[in-house]
Formats: structure tokens, C-alpha cells, sequence
């Protein structure tokens, strides 16, 4: 199959299985960059997390565009876009014009239910996965990365700390990156 | 992101009703995908048609594409840079911290009774331990939701 065919069909599955807010297309996506690392490294994943949770718009739109943009240019980021959010626009379309009795239907809500818990299930999983990137880059662990992880998620505790926008944690986190030897 | 849906398809221009609103929320979550982007179709949907609903979802997700976009053209040129690769690892800490305070946050606010934190646990070890495909955690989950153990609590069975 053509790869950038196949790039698109493996973000209709990321679109069509995600439940949930905006990161539950991150599993898939650390999926994706296990199999297919010549679209994007897990590396370049976390990365686009940082900008995602700085720019408006939800992760998985963000990365699709990324990776789509990287493996075939601006038409590619596109289409790997539509790709993702495509599924779910033809599943509202469907239920539509019965969605009153579609909300209310025992299997749909038991299904979901059971769905919703097992989304966020794999999003704790995939934030192991980046908690593990970010302490131990490059195979080593480092014990400063894990006392900065902990110092910034001691901060988010506190309750005056809530309404600080992410994009201040990332820049501070970027500053601290780059001044001291981490 | 919600809110600010929220604030301009019901405050600003009375496309739908508050008690509408929270109608389509509780769809987007029953429908699979990004609540942000289903929360658009379905209000694209109702106020204009088929194209209403093509109209709103590119509306919803061109933001991302341009920025995204321009980002990406922008920063191939400087990944290589030994300053950024310095910044990114602190970056990457930071994101690991947003993202463990944001899930908790979800969980919180999504997860309502015992049977649904197993289920939580029980998705969330099988991926760390055995890596499997995500497609198939959510599939098991959904059978067994369905044909075997129902989930919902109390006042979830009650609304029926």
C-alpha cells in the first residue's frame, strides 16, 4: 500500500477508537510511533504534546497535522487530519437523526461506559510511558529531571497554581532546559 | 476548550439551548473521537445540514492545522540546534507533569464507582505490561460492558 495511504488509514483507527477529551488519541499515537518511527520518533510525539498543550486545539488534531506535514507536506497534514476526526463525523451523522433514543439506549450507555473508564486507563498507561521519556532520556536515568517532574507537579497542586496557562510551564521548563545541566 | 464552545454556540449567537448543550456533550462522549471536534460536528450538524456539520468540523480543526502547520515548517530548521535539544529535555519533564496533573484531573471527574476504576486499572497494566494494541484494550472493554458486566452507577441506570 501506498505509505501515505497507509499513514491515513492509521489515523481513521486512531479516530475511530480514541474516546474521550483531548489526549485520548495519545495511546494511539505512542502505538504509531512504535510501529512506524520514520513518521514520528516518541520523541517528536512529546514534543508536539508541549506545543499542543500551549496552542489552542486538541493533541491528536495537532499531531496528525505534524506527522501528515512531515512524511508529505502541507496537503499531507491535511489529509492525516481529515483522516482522524473523519470516523467520528460519519458516527454523528448516523446516529443523528435518532440521537435522542441513541443516548438513551441501555447497550450504548452500558458500552460506554465500560469505553470511557478503558479510554482513561490508557491515557495513565501512556502517561508512564512519557513520564519514563522524561526521566530517563536516552536510556540513563537522570535523578535531576526526576526532582524538576516533581517540583513542577507539586506546583499544579497548588490551588492558586490552577490558573496558570501550561505554556508558562513549558517555557520555564525550556529556560531551565537549556541553563542548567540536566 | 469546552467552555469556549459553550460560550459561543449558547451565549453569543443561541445556536442551542444550555439544557441543548449539555445534550450534545453527553453525545460527543458517546460517539468515538475528540469530544472537542464531535461537540462541533453535532452543532454543525443541527444548525446547518450535512454541510453544517463538514462546515464546523473544518472549522474546528483548521486552528490547529495552520498553526500546526507553520510550527512544523518553522521548527525542522532549528531540531538539529544543540540549544532546542537542551530545551526539550527540560520540555518533555514539564509536558510529563502537565499531562499527569491533567489525567488525574479526568479521572476525578470521569470515573464514578469501583467497577469503573477496575476497569481503569485493568486497561492501564495491560498496556504498561504486556504493550498491546490499544484497538484491542478498547474492544475487550466494550464487549464486556456490553454483554457482560454492566458498569453504570445507580443514577446512570435510573436516567434510562
Amino acid at each position: 500500500m501506498n505509505k501515505f495511504l497507509l499513514m491515513c488509514f492509521e489515523f481513521f483507527k486512531a479516530g475511530l477508537f480514541s474516546i474521550g477529551g483531548g489526549l485520548a488519541t495519545l495511546p494511539f499515537l505512542q502505538k504509531m510511533a512504535e510501529n512506524h518511527p520514520e513518521w514520528f520518533t516518541h520523541e517528536d510525539l512529546i514534543n508536539m504534546v508541549a506545543v499542543a498543550e500551549s496552542t489552542p486545539g486538541p493533541i491528536g488534531v495537532n499531531v496528525s497535522t505534524y506527522a501528515g506535514f512531515n512524511t508529505n507536506g502541507v496537503l499531507g497534514g491535511i489529509l492525516a487530519t481529515l483522516s482522524l476526526v473523519l470516523p467520528s463525523f460519519l458516527c454523528i451523522l448516523i446516529v443523528y437523526g435518532f440521537w435522542q433514543k441513541y443516548k438513551e439506549n441501555e447497550k450504548v450507555q452500558r458500552t460506554f461506559s465500560a469505553l470511557r473508564p478503558a479510554g482513561l486507563g490508557l491515557i495513565v498507561a501512556a502517561c508512564f510511558t512519557v513520564f519514563k521519556g522524561a526521566v530517563i532520556p536516552d536510556g540513563a536515568f537522570r535523578w535531576t529531571c526526576l526532582l524538576m517532574f516533581i517540583i513542577f507537579f507539586a506546583v499544579m497542586q497548588i490551588p492558586k497554581a490552577k490558573k496558570i496557562h501550561p505554556l508558562f510551564y513549558i517555557l520555564l521548563a525550556a529556560v531551565i532546559g537549556i541553563f542548567l545541566p540536566l | 476548550m469546552l467552555p469556549l464552545m459553550e460560550r459561543e454556540a449558547v451565549d453569543k449567537n443561541h445556536w442551542v439551548t444550555k439544557e441543548e448543550m449539555l445534550d450534545i456533550y453527553t453525545m460527543s462522549q458517546c460517539t468515538p473521537g475528540v469530544i472537542a471536534v464531535n461537540t462541533g460536528t453535532f452543532i454543525g450538524r443541527k444548525i446547518g445540514g450535512f454541510f453544517g456539520a463538514v462546515l464546523a468540523t473544518l472549522g474546528v480543526i483548521s486552528p490547529s492545522l495552520i498553526i500546526i502547520t507553520l510550527i512544523a515548517a518553522f521548527f525542522n530548521g532549528f531540531a538539529d540546534n544543540p540549544y532546542v535539544i537542551k530545551a526539550f529535555f527540560g520540555i518533555r519533564v514539564a509536558v510529563a507533569a502537565l499531562i499527569l496533573n491533567s489525567t488525574i484531573g479526568m479521572i476525578k471527574k470521569g470515573i464514578k464507582n469501583a467497577y469503573q476504576i477496575g476497569i481503569l486499572l485493568a486497561a492501564a497494566l495491560t498496556m504498561i505490561i504486556f504493550n498491546v494494541s490499544p484497538i484491542v484494550v478498547i474492544l475487550v472493554a466494550g464487549i464486556f460492558g456490553l454483554f457482560f458486566f454492566d458498569v453504570r452507577t445507580k443514577e446512570e441506570k435510573e436516567n434510562e
